[in-house]
């Protein structure tokens, strides 16, 4: 008895190891390639500081950018501002939307919500953004031109593109929440006599607020991140628009535009690098945000 | 005898046409509290929540019969339920406070029956926690979350909560058997003050509390009502042989 034992447990000991290396080696790729990523952009981007001998306080404030000219300007505030605008005024349009659809899909008719609405609504996210572009350009951009002053280019134009590219992503995650409420909340609100709306106002969103903001700030980074379709609605433009009718640009699409056109190592080709390390520190905060929102929602 | 807090009368009740609790007839004394026991499933549960028509919330419910409260019939479709419910507190097994402060969890029900007034929130708040025995130990925390008390003292702030919309009946679901033997007791203690000034009917499993609280006790087994007797009487001689066997431990 004692010998078959023994002879058994030597295989499974062997497929122990095995597994235990494959899946550190699986875990030790993905940390190399995440790091090596963030180790490229960086030593890349900060090339424009330490080499160019741009001020970073300059770069981040400056308004003008012209890196190939004579002399070189390095204001990149018209990105950023183009990036932070068209991003939060894209989750200001969709969070409500997504939030009253997460609420119907739940509460107030679960049956069909569930098995039509989240299917058409999850299918939103699967367009490609070019297509979304697309269509921002030839019925977004004529409508704009037509009922407000300018060429219908412009941060209203990328922010409404976006807000409809993140609608999925904030009401997939809105519907989880609602769908985890802890058990008995709603009876013991309906119990004190609350009506069903009283009930979503006062105890349903307040107590998944945490959650529903995860799924906000999620929203933002993905339009933060998101270069084809906005690029093809704001008009490209590198300076700080005075409506939201007027052509800008953002972080993204003015790395997408000339990159193609830079000599890599060049002083343009450098300051665009900088612009992905500012991207790429944004979505790092905006990782953060959703880590802080998720420990807080767990009480 | 005791005045009538509630009557049923040929409460039948069915989820997707499968009945739960068949023509059930009960009469529940004001200042006392009944006790319905029975095994898992036995309908009682279901029986309690047609009371305050909290079956209205839940697809393929059907519930037939009467249910009076004075001389209004609560089960008609008439029955205005959110004033109904104003009537009728209820406690659940598991404690379930809002994620709200302490103060708010109370005076979430009286703002939505239109008190307004700081003042008089401030004064139904402090009297409904000193009814639940609660107001020592958070008196000075009224204002911190809820979630950060003890499972016990969670289920005396559900408890206050229901008082606070000022029912006069109050419906226990197990209220205790998720609790430790400690804020069991306390919650026992309080049920025997709390019949003072309401009629309470709860749903327990566990026959000696049963046996401790309440006056009256109705053993229900298969959605059907077997026996409903004093609790003295029931205890120490029921009439049908279902009673005593489960009574005494031989099945359930």
């Amino acid at each position: 008895m004692a010998q078959s034992k023994q002879h058994e447990s030597k295989p499974h000991l062997v497929e122990e190891w095995v597994g235990k290396v494959y899946t550190a080696l699986c875990i030790l790729f993905l940390v190399v390639t995440i790091f090596s990523m963030v180790y490229f952009v960086a030593s890349k981007g900060l090339t424009t500081f330490f080499k160019d001998k741009v001020n970073v306080i300059d770069l981040l404030t400056g308004i003008k950018w012209n890196p190939g000219g004579d002399p070189p300007l390095f204001g990149a505030l018209p990105f950023i501002f183009g990036s932070f605008s068209t991003s939060i005024l894209a989750a200001v349009i969709a969070a409500p939307l997504a939030f009253c659809a997460a609420v119907f899909m739940i509460e107030i008719a679960p049956k069909f919500g569930r098995k039509y609405l989240q299917p058409v609504i999850e299918l939103l996210a699967g367009i490609p953004s070019v297509v979304y572009g697309f269509v921002g350009l030839s019925v977004i951009v004529p409508l704009f031109r037509d009922i407000f002053p300018g060429q219908g280019i412009g941060i209203a134009a990328g922010a409404l593109v976006l807000s409809v590219m993140i609608l999925p992503t904030i009401t997939t995650i809105a519907t989880d929440a609602l769908a985890s409420l802890p058990s008995g909340l709603k009876e013991g609100s309906y119990a004190l006599g609350s009506t069903r709306w009283q009930t979503i106002y006062r105890i349903v969103l307040p107590t998944m607020l945490p959650a529903l903001m995860t799924g906000v700030v999620l929203g933002i980074a993905r339009a933060f991140g998101e270069a084809l379709a906005v690029q093809m609605v704001i008009g490209n433009a590198p300076h700080i628009p005075g409506s939201l009718f007027e052509s800008t640009s953002t972080l993204t699409s003015a790395i997408t535009l000339s990159m193609g056109n830079t000599v890599m190592g060049s002083t343009h080709n450098n300051a665009l690098w900088s612009l992905a390390l500012i991207l790429m520190t944004m979505t790092f905060v905006f990782v953060f945000i959703v880590r802080w929102l998720e420990r807080r929602s767990k009480i | 005898m005791h005045e009538i807090g509630l009557s049923a009368k040929n409460l039948y009740v069915s989820y997707n046409d499968k009945p739960a609790v068949k023509n059930v007839s009960l009469d529940f004394a004001s200042k006392q509290v009944t006790a319905l026991i029975g095994p898992s499933g036995c309908g009682k549960s279901t029986f309690l929540r047609s009371l305050n028509r909290m079956n209205d919330t839940i697809p393929g419910a059907k519930v037939t019969g009467e249910i009076w409260i004075g001389d209004e019939n609560i089960n008609s479709p008439k029955t205005d339920v959110v004033s109904l419910r104003q009537k009728i507190g209820m406690v659940w097994q598991r404690p379930n406070p809002f994620h709200k402060s302490i103060y708010e969890n109370i005076a979430f029900g009286p703002r939505y029956h239109g008190i307004k007034n700081k003042k008089k929130l401030d004064e139904i708040v402090e009297e409904s926690l000193k009814k639940a025995a609660l107001w020592n130990e958070t008196k000075d925390r009224l204002h911190t979350s809820a979630l950060a008390l003890s499972g016990g003292q969670q289920q005396r702030l559900c408890i206050a909560r229901s008082i606070a919309v000022k029912p006069s009946i109050i419906l226990m679901d197990e209220p205790a058997s998720a609790l430790d033997p400690v804020s069991t007791a306390k919650i026992e203690e309080l049920i025997t003050e709390l019949k003072q000034e309401y009629c309470i009917i709860i749903v327990t499993h566990n026959m000696q509390q049963a046996a401790r609280i309440s006056e009256k006790t109705a053993f229900f087994l298969m959605g059907d009502l077997v026996e409903y007797d004093s609790t003295d009487k029931m205890f120490t001689d029921p009439q049908k042989k279902q009673t005593s066997d489960y009574i005494s431990g031989r099945f359930g």
